[in-house]
């Protein structure tokens, strides 16, 4: 009687455990975090998204590839967009081991001039950019260009990943 | 009179060919050793690059090019100077950097103002190939895909591919663009300026990463001394001999990659033969933004580019990282 509980408590344990990693797996690799054009008002979406994984992220970011590696990235997923036809912009999806690589990452090389914004579980705000975490995802939007109305629209588009994630 | 944007768009599409047929060429290069003993560095600058728009000015891009070429070549005349840097008949490529996306990639206005003054002194338009890695890193520049013999080429190794075999110099074995090996005469250098995760900086040698299929391959020990190795390749070493370096914008940290919030402006064009005096050169400009907003050197920050020296060394010989060996002009 007892081996059979054990059993079945270990039975237990591995089912919860496979499926656990199933959907951590399925979770890691398979969300759309990339907002269809127009579903964020003003910004459409230039080109089809592109995945790398950690072995041939080089390919995308030769050169940054390995602080993304040592943090443990899993893959990363980008995609062009153009916000009212002028500003161009860059989302980069970073889908990371865990949680502490996605705060790893958002914590270096940030400046003083970074703001807080509220998005996800942390992130910044520059001129440009917007950098946030959102449990093992790290978002990274960059606008080519500056413009006066680029923080507010990067910041729309930004919320308009968050809420995919 | 046809405007400038006139005449590019009609030397891209081969209606214009300028220029007689130099008997000039590669060997009547002027030698930068020849004379000093140092190595010649040129770094134009003008502040008013960028319109008040923050659009580059095509014309004054134009103009600092001829300024540098000038003062590198003793020519004053672009033409005269510019016979005197490329071979007549044979292919030139221009081996941009479109790595770090839209942003920061050798801008368009150089590449233009370059194929302008190389038709000028005789090249014609099918023997000028602009490439990079692929086709991605050419749109960034800007560029259009083009692979019509009778105009100027544009296209990158995701076109022309690798060669099968493997080529070796110390820790570097890596399979050679063939644009490099089989399509180009002589290749013009055009990085551009970066600070790099990983190497310190990212300029002239680094460059040179764009050439092989799995650069990656070479980043171990912060890149040293991969890109030393990799630039004593013969094919990269012989057929690279000038390179015209973007420093219109640069990144001083968080690069290769575009980083916006670490984005300036030296409105400098860096220009010579060594390309360890370039590099080095380079590493100074970097070091001087860092240390202007504040920022520890490379240095302290664990990333100095150590491959500069070694490729320095006697084991490699690519040129002079010795300060008086270099011969600074700024114009």
């Amino acid at each position: 009687m007892i081996f059979r509980s054990k059993s079945w408590i270990f039975a237990t344990l591995a089912i919860a455990i496979v499926a656990a990693a199933a959907l951590g797996g399925c979770k890691k690799g398979k969300v759309d975090a990339f907002p269809a054009s127009n579903a964020i008002a003003g910004w459409q979406k230039t080109s089809d998204t592109r995945t790398f994984d950690a072995k041939n992220l080089w390919q995308y970011i030769d050169g940054d590839a390995e602080q993304y590696i040592s943090a443990g990235v899993v893959s990363t997923s980008t995609s062009d967009y153009k916000y009212q036809g002028q500003l161009e912009a860059v989302v980069d999806v970073y889908t990371m081991n865990d949680a502490a690589g996605a705060r790893k990452i958002l914590e270096t090389g940030q400046t003083g001039d970074a703001k807080t914004v509220q998005l996800g579980d942390a992130g910044i705000a520059y001129a440009q950019s917007i950098i946030f975490r959102k449990g093992h995802s790290l978002v990274r939007i960059v606008a080519y260009e500056s413009t006066p109305g680029a923080p507010q629209a990067l910041l729309a588009l930004a919320h308009g990943v968050e809420a995919k994630l | 009179m046809k405007s400038r944007r006139d005449f590019l768009k009609a030397a891209v599409t081969g209606a214009v060919l300028l220029g007689s047929q130099s008997k000039l060429g590669l060997a009547s290069m002027l030698d930068p050793h020849a004379v000093t003993g140092k190595s010649r560095v040129v770094v134009a600058t003008d502040a008013a690059l960028h319109r008040p728009d923050g659009q580059l000015d095509d014309k004054r891009v134009l103009d600092l090019l001829d300024r540098a070429i000038a003062a590198s070549t003793g020519r004053d005349h672009p033409v005269e100077a510019w016979k005197r840097i490329v071979p007549q008949g044979k292919v030139i490529g221009l081996k941009v950097n479109g790595l770090g996306g839209k942003g920061i990639s050798t801008h368009l206005a150089l590449v233009l103002a370059i194929c302008e003054r190389l038709q000028q002194a005789g090249v014609k338009p099918g023997e000028i190939l602009v490439w990079d890695r692929n086709a991605r890193d050419l749109e960034a520049c800007g560029l259009t895909i083009n692979t019509d013999p009778s105009r100027i080429r544009c296209y990158g190794s995701d076109v022309a591919g690798f060669e099968e075999q493997p080529v070796a110099f110390g820790s570097a074995s890596v399979r050679l663009a063939k644009i490099l090996t089989r399509e180009c005469d002589m290749v013009l250098n055009l990085p551009i300026l970066k600070d790099h995760s990983m190497a310190g900086i990212t300029f002239s040698m680094k460059n040179m990463y764009g050439v092989v299929q799995h650069p990656n391959e070479l980043h171990g020990g912060g890149c040293n001394p991969g890109v030393a190795d990799l630039n004593c390749i013969p094919a990269v070493r012989e057929k690279v001999r000038f390179t015209i370096g973007d420093a219109i914008s640069s990144v001083y940290d968080g690069g290769p990659g575009f980083h916006p919030e670490h984005l300036w402006q030296p409105n400098a064009l860096i220009v010579g033969e060594d390309r360890v005096a370039m590099d080095h050169t380079a590493w100074q400009i970097i070091e001087r933004k860092r240390a202007e907003v504040g920022m520890p050197t490379l240095e302290t920050s664990g990333r100095p580019p150590r491959y500069i020296a070694t490729a320095a060394d006697q084991a490699h010989q690519l040129g002079f990282n010795d300060p008086q060996r270099i011969n600074l002009m700024e114009v």
